[in-house]
């Protein structure tokens, strides 16, 4: 095996459990959002759909490449935007005036 | 030769620089994640990735040199995806967000398998690959396409486009199972035999139908479930990405999605009482073993339970929370830590107030009298007619050692005990929190449709210890 392949099982590996980890005490109310949020993260593939359509060769790899650009763009962009009008309610509420009890 | 990125300092390469832009960038997706997963910094922490996202694409076009036909390209498609990404997302009503995550997750997933064929097509043309970069071309483009059909398919289902009820028919698991053969020969004859652009396209095709299969016997109801599995998956096939790009922040990205959303996929099929075997796999079951029942639901009915935690920040985060206290609440003594976790909600702003059932209690007015010695303002207190076309407009409702009271047989079933009893209408709220000493799953004593309500969490435990719990959750929140 090469370094740079060890290097990414690695990386791989300790990613996987910081991802468990990081996680680990959501409340119910927030499995939605959380969803919602990993799913934009997901989105970095845009970086790979950029680079393969840079690189690509003839009509078809570049129509290929354009469509995982735009896909890749739609994960990102809508994501990020859908998480964030979910956690529009999470907005700290302003309590109330204190009773004087 | 390297090309030096900061000219002038202690010699920082461009890879290196690249590299480490990347782990800002991971770092800042890890932090993302964190804040995603408590209520206080969640909003935060979904800009927090958005930054590392920012920086991880601004690090992805260094090196590259595309021609200005391609950079046109590049610049249109991103400019395309940014508009309907943007649009969608923001005119998408809230009630039809579930579908919304399920389209932008699937894009992803196409968009994953899609990187993996180019790659593929442009370097076998040169030479023969690593056998562990064929092998990743494959799991991506599989996995991927599986998520993106599969995501369409839960779209078209959520947005009632076609039936939300599982689709079956006589020997799908065969189909299925051929499918998955199929797959499976395609991609060993592709990791260890020979190479073929076109049998990759056979490959993503069948992936695509796979994913459709996959979804098809699964229920509306248990979509959510299902989405949260498909959002793991596209992480994974884009971590695959990674490896088949030699790319370091799509492995970081790609699994920590893949790996948190496995978890987060198990965590709502728990807290809706379902397993994930059961999810995806009941309804095929119920083709070959048609013994059940008549009533169908009876047997398998399960209860959703809760924690404390979870549920003192579902009611920090209310609008308007009911509280209808029973003879329970009145033997548990805890009437108290009632009256402590309405004051903590009011800090907050959540609207309180308590449903006064005429027989709650042991006599009429005893729960008034019990209460009002913990001090609840009396204007809290609400009679049953007073209250019973509040529970709609409630987010909330803490049933609290109550049970025959709101027990909806009374209303729809004519062979019940109590039927044609008036009941509150705590079946009416969008939650219901039950909160009761111990239940076994199948009690057959007075049966309460409401626990198995989809809407309600069971809290077990002593009513007062369960109380001041959610008090200190509350505080937290």
């Amino acid at each position: 095996m090469s370094n740079a392949l060890i290097e990414y099982i690695t990386i791989f590996v300790l990613a996987a459990f910081v991802g468990i980890e990081v996680i680990s005490k959501v409340p119910t109310i927030l499995h939605t959002p959380l969803m919602s949020g990993s799913n934009a993260i997901h989105g970095i593939i845009l970086v790979g759909a950029i680079a393969v359509e840079a690189n690509a060769h003839g009509a078809l790899q570049l129509t290929l490449g354009l469509i995982a650009v735009v896909l890749a763009t739609i994960n990102v962009v809508g994501g990020f935007v859908v998480t964030d009008r979910m956690l529009e309610m999470f907005k700290a509420r302003r309590p109330v005036e204190e009773k004087q009890d | 030769m390297h090309k030096y990125l900061l000219v002038g300092t202690s010699g920082l390469t461009q890879a290196e620089g690249v590299h480490l832009a990347y782990l800002v960038a991971s770092v800042l997706f890890i932090l993302g994640l964190k804040q995603l997963s408590s209520p206080k910094g969640a909003r935060k922490g979904n800009i927090t990735a958005a930054v590392g996202m920012v920086i991880a694409l601004g690090t992805g076009l260094v090196g590259l040199h595309p021609s200005s036909t391609k950079i046109i390209l590049i610049v249109a498609g991103v400019a395309f995806g940014l508009v309907v990404g943007t649009v969608s997302a923001r005119k998408v009503k809230m009630t039809a967000m579930p579908q919304m995550v399920a389209a932008f997750n699937g894009v992803g997933g196409g968009a994953a398998a899609l990187v993996s064929v180019e790659e593929y097509a442009r370097l076998i043309a040169h030479s023969s690959q690593a056998v562990v970069f064929v092998l990743t071309v494959v799991f991506s483009v599989v996995i991927g396409c599986v998520s993106f059909a599969g995501s369409v398919l839960a779209f078209l289902k959520l947005q009632e486009l076609m039936t939300g009820r599982p689709v079956t028919y006589p020997g799908q698991q065969v189909v299925n199972a051929l499918i998955v053969v199929a797959i499976l020969a395609i991609a060993v004859f592709l990791i260890g035999f020979g190479t073929s652009v076109a049998l990759v396209v056979v490959l993503l095709a069948l992936a695509l139908v796979l994913g459709v299969a996959f979804v098809l016997p699964i229920g509306g109801a248990d979509m959510p479930v299902v989405i949260s599995m498909l959002n793991a998956f596209t992480g994974l096939a884009v971590a695959a990405t990674g490896f088949v790009l030699g790319n370091t922040v799509l492995i970081v990205g790609g699994t920590l999605v893949g790996a948190s959303g496995t978890l987060l996929t198990k965590m709502m099929g728990d807290s809706m009482g379902r397993s994930l075997g059961n999810v995806l796999f009941a309804a095929v079951g119920k083709v070959t073993s048609s013994t059940g029942a008549s009533t169908g639901e009876g047997e398998t009915r399960s209860v959703r339970t809760g924690t404390a935690d979870d549920i003192g920040v579902m009611l920090a985060y209310s609008h308007k929370v009911i509280i209808v206290p029973g003879y329970g609440l009145a033997v548990a003594q805890a009437q108290h830590a009632a009256r402590e976790l309405a004051s903590a909600l009011e800090k907050r702003g959540v609207e309180v107030s308590y449903a006064i059932h005429p027989v709650a209690g042991r006599m009429p007015g005893h729960m008034n009298v019990l209460l009002a010695e913990a001090d609840v303002p009396y204007e809290q207190l609400k009679e049953m007619d007073e209250i019973n076309d509040q529970f709609k407009l409630a987010d909330a409702v803490l049933v609290v050692g109550a049970n025959d009271v709101v027990n909806p047989s009374a209303r729809n079933s004519p062979s019940s005990p109590i039927y044609g009893m008036p009941i509150l209408n705590a079946d009416q709220a969008k939650n219901i929190v039950f909160m009761k000493r111990s239940m076994r799953p199948g009690f057959a004593g007075v049966d309460n449709d409401l626990m198995f309500d989809p809407k309600t969490i069971m809290l077990f435990g002593d009513a007062k210890d369960s109380l001041n719990k959610l008090v200190a959750a509350v505080k937290a929140a």
